[in-house]
């Protein structure tokens, strides 16, 4: 986390499309009267997706004045999901998921590749098509490593198809979303589809081995504690005679 | 009520009293941060961690949790809550430890040292020395306006500047960016607050985060002598505390009032500091060949003595300005009368409210803790905001609360509670006399000095008492009729009858040549024109002593003991906390002075005698912090209305009087102002 602040080459208006307006007028309709404040964070959504996903300040005192809240109200939710961008983010906003399921199927890897093409995080790249961030989890966790580049999800990402993948949006290619190496959701891997049938998953030698190794120490606690009552009768009856 | 055991002794309180107060009801300290009795609860600063018998067993937030939240015990005993325990001394002192790690340890050039909650609370729960040694967390300072200044390392984030602007002050000037240890307090992109209470952001921080930014580097709250006093730069008489060091005033801080003020108190009040120190006026001054020139009292007296008695009584007149207290009011009112003369005024403003109406006619009938009662308000011709801030937040807190429908006749300005605009002029009231809306059980109309300081002021006047009468507003047990004062001393002059007497010219006559001899105590409003040989007595150089030919030196609010008479009515105690510079005297001994060259000695030879006279003639300025309820309206109408629209008699909010037009800080704010209107213009 860094201190964020506005940036400081604004534009010097913004104007949702009429579409985009009617979208907003939509969200706003559906809080009670008196109660419009709550759709401040679609808006700003939708005011961000516009705008090349970042906000501008024109965006930001837009918004605070269709929903009649003070500017500071919306500047302070503005600033304090990590999710609204402040700064311009080039054409294609790359965020790396960095947590630990990501980082142990080699998302350090898929990070040395974003460090190579498109430079130091929060910064565009010099063509103005890239800037990358790190995140916490994105939740695709079955799928990782993964990106998230604009509104897509990028999945099952080794460092060549994340080479490829960057090549393609820098030249404008269509692109495949989701899984780049043909899974379909979370299904198992291609060529590991016997993982249900598995039979090691039945026999306790992996899925519930803790009851084994429990129930182990439980015959071995038993043992030892009638061996010491024995232990102890036959001192006890040392001692009499 | 609820029983609750606090550390073994048994309280009964409220059920929605949160522990904290119930722990307060049964004695026990707690220390707090973010909590503040007149503001929501935000639960962010962990310092009043209580422990709590039957629930979950961890520290509990007694700001966050009510007395209705906890289980009884197994057999319905009564639930209990420990605030000495082991386990609560460790939790205060790990919450301080927190709260330090990143708050610099620089009290010895902090203003607040001596008067901090931070200092005295880890004297009080804290450890007595850190274990942290990695870098704190450095903040940059904000601008946040001319009046607060800002530190913000120092700040704890407890939030109750963000709550006071969002929810008292109603402006929602200042809010947290960032998150986690990036959080910082500030404005919108660091511009200037724009609530006329901003002040108060500074006495409710409980560090030295935000701090006076006037009084910085000043002087220390432990070297400054503390006197309790009322307040005269609006109608309200808000409670002050004035802290002096030697002779000087340092600054003026409120006391709790929550008849009035509850505790909050408009900049005007607190920041007019540097104007009871310049422009003063310290020795009298006599006009010669056209201009002013120091001169001694004798010289002063001797030259308006031989004014006056070559005058004929019809010829001399008095009006008395805005600031002045019943004391001195009083004893002007004796010495006209020994004069012969009926042509006295204290309303320089023209307001068409008359004694004769009865006193009900001029009081803010409902009381100002009365607007909590209140269903229904129509402002008419006035802008609370302006006229009295702290009076508007006081509407504003009954609006959030719900159920209020507030309307406004007048001018259209941003009161920080949504109303119903009814119209500019006054066709818009006649409108609603005819037709009068349901206005509720109790409602209340406010009649601004905007509807009734213009020539068909009574008209108005009686067109509000109509509607009143219309919709219920006067009634057995409610008054809702309530005229909002813009000046200190005006119900006090309407109390002691200074208005004109039979065939006795107003102000505005007497100003425009009626009188040849013009005894003008303090009045800076009105425009007096060239010919009448005026004797201003006043404390600062402004208006009326440009056009004075003798200047009496007198003494500003805070020099002198006396009397006002808010706006509902209560009389009120001022102090003196310094004394006149100069030769500059007490306003009634001034008059008491001149009175005698005059040869028309009045029959008091001390402020106690005075006052023993005073309470003779009008015994409700005996009962202190007493409202003498006025009688039912009696108003008859006198013409017919105009149809020129109402407009706030208070066009610049900072600069209502001589000791705020003295003010830097003041014409700063005022600029400011400015500024923002001409910006919301383009």
């Amino acid at each position: 986390m860094t201190v964020r602040r506005l940036a400081e080459q604004q534009p010097d208006s913004f104007e949702f499309t009429p579409e985009n307006r009617a979208w907003c007028d939509a969200q706003i309709s559906k809080y009670p009267l008196g109660r419009q404040a709550s759709a401040v964070i679609p808006l700003l959504w939708k005011a961000q997706a516009q705008n090349n996903y970042w906000l501008p300040q024109k965006a930001i005192e837009k918004v605070a004045d269709m929903l009649a809240m003070p500017y500071i109200r919306v500047l302070e939710i503005a600033t304090f999901y990590s999710m609204f961008n402040l700064e311009p983010v080039g054409r294609h906003f790359v965020q790396l998921c960095g947590t630990t399921p990501c980082a142990l199927r080699g998302a350090n890897d898929i990070k040395a590749v974003l460090e190579k093409r498109i430079g130091e995080q929060r910064h565009v790249s010099a063509d103005g098509k890239f800037a990358w961030l790190e995140v916490e989890c994105l939740g695709a966790c079955c799928n990782a490593p993964m990106v998230q580049i604009n509104d897509d999800y990028f999945e099952d990402l080794t460092p060549e198809l994340m080479e490829k993948l960057l090549d393609d949006l820098a030249a404008g290619r269509p692109v495949k979303t989701g899984s780049q190496i043909g899974r379909i959701g979370s299904e198992p891997e291609p060529g590991k589809s016997d993982t249900l049938t598995d039979a090691t998953l039945y026999d306790g030698s992996v899925v519930g081995s803790w009851k084994t190794r429990f129930d182990e120490a439980r015959v071995a606690e038993k043992l030892a504690a009638e061996k010491a009552a024995a232990e102890k009768a036959a001192a006890e009856a040392a001692n009499k005679s | 009520m609820t029983k609750i055991i606090v550390d073994g002794s048994e309280v009964d309180v409220p059920a929605e009293y949160t522990l904290l107060q119930a722990c307060e009801a049964a004695g026990a300290e707690v220390p707090r941060f973010c909590f503040h009795e007149r503001l929501s609860i935000a639960g962010n600063c962990r310092m009043c961690l209580v422990e709590v018998k039957g629930g979950p067993p961890k520290p509990a937030a007694s700001c966050a949790m009510a007395v209705r939240d906890l289980r009884p015990g197994p057999n319905g005993e009564a639930p209990q809550v420990f605030t000495n325990t082991p386990m609560v001394k460790k939790a205060r002192e790990g919450v301080m430890e927190f709260l330090l790690i990143n708050h610099p340890l620089d009290c010895p050039i902090c203003d607040q040292g001596g008067e901090c909650d931070l200092q005295d609370q880890a004297m009080g729960f804290g450890l007595d020395s850190s274990r942290y040694a990695e870098n704190k967390r450095a903040v940059e300072d904000k601008y946040i306006g001319p009046l607060v200044k800002t530190s913000m390392n120092r700040c704890i984030h407890c939030t109750r500047c963000v709550r006071f602007t969002a929810e008292v002050a109603g402006t929602g000037d200042m809010g947290a960016i960032g998150r986690g240890e990036d959080m910082e307090i500030t404005t919108y992109l660091e511009t200037a607050m724009t609530s006329e209470l901003q002040g108060n952001v500074a006495d409710l921080c409980p560090v030295g985060a935000l701090l006076p930014k006037p009084q910085n580097f000043k002087a220390r709250p432990w070297e400054m002598q503390k006197t309790e006093s009322v307040d005269v730069m609006d109608a309200l008489g808000s409670a002050i505390r004035v802290d002096t060091r030697g002779r000087e005033v340092m600054r003026i801080l409120p006391r709790v009032n929550d008849a009035v003020n509850e505790e909050w108190i408009s900049d005007k009040t607190r920041q007019i500091v540097d104007g009871l120190r310049t422009q003063r006026l310290d020795r009298p001054y006599l006009r010669e060949n056209g201009k002013l020139r120091p001169a001694s009292w004798q010289e002063a007296f001797a030259a308006i003595a031989a004014k006056v008695k070559a005058t004929s009584p019809a010829k001399i007149g008095a009006i008395v300005g805005d600031l002045a207290a019943v004391e001195e009011i009083y004893a002007l009112k004796t010495l006209m009368q020994k004069l012969g003369t009926s042509n006295v005024d204290c309303r320089q403003d023209g307001a068409k409210l008359d004694p004769k109406f009865g006193r009900g006619s001029y009081l803010f009938n409902a009381t100002i803790a009365g607007i909590e009662e209140a269903d229904s308000i129509l402002i008419v011709g006035a802008n609370p905001r302006k006229e009295a801030p702290v009076l508007n937040a006081r509407i504003r807190k009954r609006w959030l609360r719900g159920g209020l429908k507030i309307s406004v006749i007048g001018e259209r300005a941003d009161l920080t509670y949504v109303y119903d605009y009814q119209g500019a002029g006054p066709e818009s009231l006649a409108n609603l006399v005819e037709y009068p809306p349901q206005a509720g059980e109790k409602p209340m109309i406010i009649v601004g000095q905007g509807a009734l300081a213009r020539p068909d002021g009574a008209a108005i006047l009686a067109m509000a008492a109509k509607y009143a009468q219309a919709v219920g507003a006067v009634k057995d047990g409610w008054n809702g009729f309530c005229v909002l004062h813009t000046a200190a001393a005006r119900v006090g002059g309407l109390d002691l009858g200074f208005v004109p007497g039979e065939g006795g010219l107003d102000a505005a006559a007497m100003a425009n040549g009626g009188v040849d001899v013009l005894f003008n105590l303090g009045a800076d409003e009105i425009d007096i024109k060239p010919g009448a040989f005026v004797i201003y007595q006043g404390s600062h150089g402004d208006r009326g002593a440009h056009r004075a030919d003798v200047i009496l030196p007198g003494a500003a609010y805070t020099e002198k003991f006396g009397t006002y008479v808010n706006t509902e009515g209560r009389v009120q105690m001022g102090a003196r906390a310094a004394f006149p510079p100069g030769d500059a005297r007490e306003d009634w001994a001034i008059l008491r002075a001149l009175s005698d060259v005059l040869g028309q000695r009045l029959p008091f030879d001390s402020f106690a005698a005075l006052r023993k006279a005073l309470y003779g003639e009008y015994p409700h300025f005996a009962r202190i912090e007493q409202i003498a309820p006025g009688a039912t309206l009696n108003v008859t109408a006198t013409g017919n209305a105009g149809k020129e629209a109402f407009a706030s008699t208070i066009t610049d909010f900072y600069m209502t009087n001589p000791i705020a037009r003295a003010s830097s800080v003041m014409a700063e704010c005022s600029a400011l102002a400015r500024g923002r209107m001409q910006q919301a213009a383009e």
